[in-house]
Formats: structure tokens, C-alpha cells, sequence
């Protein structure tokens, strides 16, 4: 496949060495000359040393016949300028643009990028999990939406042990999808008892993250 | 009036006085504390810090009830931003945004924002004053140079 990468910062960098070492055809543009150059040494004539937010370059790059452009510069108002621009511009088949801010994965979609990739987002996802008494994972989003799956166990004290699944208060739209109750899996009834040590898979708004943990966690 | 200002620029800041002036209520936002020492000694809106693309921060600059929306940082595309967010997620009916090259300035006037740039703006202006233009050129010229004296005739002046 053929990809523009947007920056060649750190991520732009390494994203397109393992882009380029998994086979696939990369153009980075770089504003920055020394770095370009830099990229250049390591990688080969991929780099256009150029302004990844002005449409010419682009179209130089390749952004019309790629099949996707991946918007990863440190600056997320760039991010976005330049993933529409790209699709305004060279009618790109496919933009992922990188939201160093996770607040801004709203604005990006309210503004017709739907595809974002949010690095805190998924470094809190990983250190969730790795944590032994957090008890709260977001596990996953669900594509093309704005849900997500969250994996919670119930510890002591929690304001939902003891509690009946729609007596929990969970924010709207989440929802209890399973409990996981001594390594069987129970259907989360509206009348199910939940216990200390059960884990409850939920379905959630990823805006409503927050609440869900409240819930659960007080 | 209700107008959000992003960047307390000279720019922005004589925006907010001349609109302050005006009786209209103004909020400026910038990042830097020191720029608000640009806003007049008599500056009744309010000076609000951090980012301007920032939903919260604009929030609490009165995005959600404001009539207008002025983003004239020095970036491009941070006002590109700023503007998108001012009228697609807050519905401000009157945005307008700085946009310096004068490409990108065409390109999201086309998508319905109204955008203009600094440098075809002045260009246009010089160009109607130097041809000899007697509509825009020397109305706006004397409309410019009279809050120039104003400006200046504000100054405390040095006895010796």
C-alpha cells in the first residue's frame, strides 16, 4: 500500500521505518530541512522537505493516489488542517490523524475527520491494563462510533457491590453486557446482584468514560 | 454584541478596545498573560488564558453565547481551528478568521467560513490608494490613520 506521512517527527519517523520494513511505499513531508535530511540518511528518498499543510505538496506527495495519509506532526491544529486539506484538495481516499489532546478526537469529528488516533489515549489504555488495582480498563472503541468497551471489576466498597444491574447508575446510553462472575459468564439481567470480585463488561458513550467510573467506583 | 477574540495581538487587542469602545461585550483569550498588557488601561471585557482551540476554554470565554468570533493568532491553521470549533460545535453565527496564505485563506472560504488575509487585505488597499481609487482606498486609509491619532494623542506627554 502507499502512504503520506504527514511530520517526521519521532512518530512520523518510526511510523514509516516499520511502514517501509512491512513492505509498503511511504512518503513523508518534513518542514524542517536538517530533519528532512536527517530522514533522508536513514531512510532513503522518501522525504519531500516541504509545508505538509499546503495542498501542492501534497498533490507532489502523492496524498490523490495514496491509500491513506496519515497526519501525525506534534500539533494537532496542524494535524487537522492538513487532513482536510487533503481531502479537499487531493480528494484523498483515506486520512488518520494523530490528536495529542484526546479532547480534540470531538473536534476532529465534528469537522469531518473520522479517523483519529489519540496517543494518550492508547498509553492510558496500555498502563490501565497493566495496573493490578485499577479495576477499570477501557478495552477497546468501537469502530466507527463513538462507544467503547470497558472491562471493571467490582472491588469492595464499590457504591455498585451488592447493587441490582439497573440500580447501578450508570450514565445514559452505557449498558452492563456481561458479568463475568468466578470465571463463568452471567447475562447482566436488569435484576442481576452484582458481587464483590465479579468483572461486568460495559458499553459505554467514550464521552461518558468518566461517569461509568464514578459508578462504579464512587 | 457578544464577541469571542482569539489572540491579543496588536491586532486583536485594538479589535477588542474598538469594540469595547463600541458599548459591545468582548472576551479576548491568549495563551500569553503578558500580551493582555496590550488592552487599555479602561478595558471593560474579559481577558481570558489559554488556548484558544481549547473547547473548555472557549467555553469559558462565552463561545456558547456569543454573536461573533475572531480568531487572529499568528498561526494559520490554529485559527482555522479555533473558527471551525466557534461554528460547527458552538453555532457562533458571525466567524471570521485570519488566514495569511491567502491558498489555504481561498480554500476554507469555499467551505463557508469567512477567512481573509492580512497580506491581500493591505496589498489591495495599497494598490487602490497608489491607482488612484477614490471609493475603498481613501476612506479606509482615513478611517485607519484617524485611530492612529487618536491612539497617539492618548499618550502622556513628556515635559522637560
Amino acid at each position: 500500500m502507499y502512504f503520506v506521512v504527514a511530520g517526521g517527527g519521532e512518530v512520523g519517523y518510526h511510523l514509516s521505518k516499520a511502514l517501509l520494513e512491512a513492505g509498503h511505499e511511504v512518503m513523508i513531508i518534513e518542514r524542517d530541512r536538517r530533519r528532512a535530511l536527517w530522514i533522508e540518511e536513514q531512510l532513503g528518498s522518501v522525504v519531500i522537505n516541504a509545508p505538509a499543510d499546503e495542498g501542492r505538496y501534497q498533490i507532489q506527495a502523492g496524498c490523490p493516489r495514496a491509500d491513506a495519509v496519515l497526519a501525525v506532526t506534534g500539533d494537532d491544529e496542524d494535524n487537522l488542517i492538513i487532513s482536510q486539506l487533503s481531502k479537499l484538495k487531493c480528494g484523498a481516499n483515506r486520512v488518520i490523524a494523530r490528536v495529542n489532546n484526546p479532547k480534540n478526537e470531538i473536534v476532529f469529528k465534528a469537522m469531518g475527520i473520522d479517523e483519529t488516533l489519540s496517543s494518550t489515549r492508547v498509553l492510558m489504555g496500555v498502563i490501565e491494563q497493566e495496573l493490578p488495582t485499577g479495576g477499570f480498563m477501557p478495552l477497546m472503541p468501537l469502530t466507527r462510533s463513538d462507544l467503547e468497551v470497558i472491562e471493571a471489576e467490582i472491588a469492595a466498597g464499590s457504591p455498585a457491590a451488592d447493587r441490582e444491574v439497573e440500580a447501578v447508575g450508570l450514565p445514559a446510553g452505557a449498558h452492563i453486557g456481561a458479568v463475568v462472575r468466578k470465571g463463568t459468564i452471567l447475562h447482566a439481567h436488569r435484576d442481576t446482584k452484582l458481587e464483590v470480585g465479579d468483572r461486568i463488561i460495559v458499553f459505554a458513550p467514550t464521552a461518558a468514560e468518566q461517569e461509568v467510573r464514578k459508578a462504579l467506583f464512587g | 454584541m457578544n464577541v469571542v477574540i482569539v489572540g491579543c495581538g496588536r491586532t486583536g487587542a485594538f479589535l477588542a478596545e474598538l469594540l469595547d469602545r463600541g458599548g459591545d461585550t468582548v472576551s479576548i483569550v491568549d495563551v500569553e498573560r503578558s500580551a493582555f498588557a496590550r488592552l487599555p488601561a479602561d478595558f471593560k471585557g474579559t481577558p481570558v488564558l489559554g488556548n484558544g482551540t481549547d473547547m473548555d476554554i472557549l467555553r469559558q470565554a462565552g463561545v456558547e453565547s456569543a454573536n461573533a468570533f475572531v480568531s487572529l493568532t499568528q498561526g494559520d491553521n490554529r485559527n482555522l481551528m479555533a473558527a471551525q470549533i466557534a461554528k460547527k460545535i458552538f453555532g457562533v453565527a458571525q466567524v471570521i478568521a485570519k488566514v495569511n496564505d491567502p491558498i489555504r485563506a481561498a480554500t476554507y472560504r469555499g467551505q463557508g467560513l469567512y477567512t481573509f488575509s492580512r497580506t491581500t487585505i493591505l496589498a489591495t488597499l495599497l494598490h487602490a490608494v497608489l491607482s488612484g481609487d477614490k471609493t475603498i482606498g481613501p476612506n479606509l486609509m482615513k478611517a485607519a490613520m484617524k485611530h492612529d491619532e487618536e491612539e497617539s494623542a492618548g499618550l502622556p506627554t513628556v515635559t522637560r
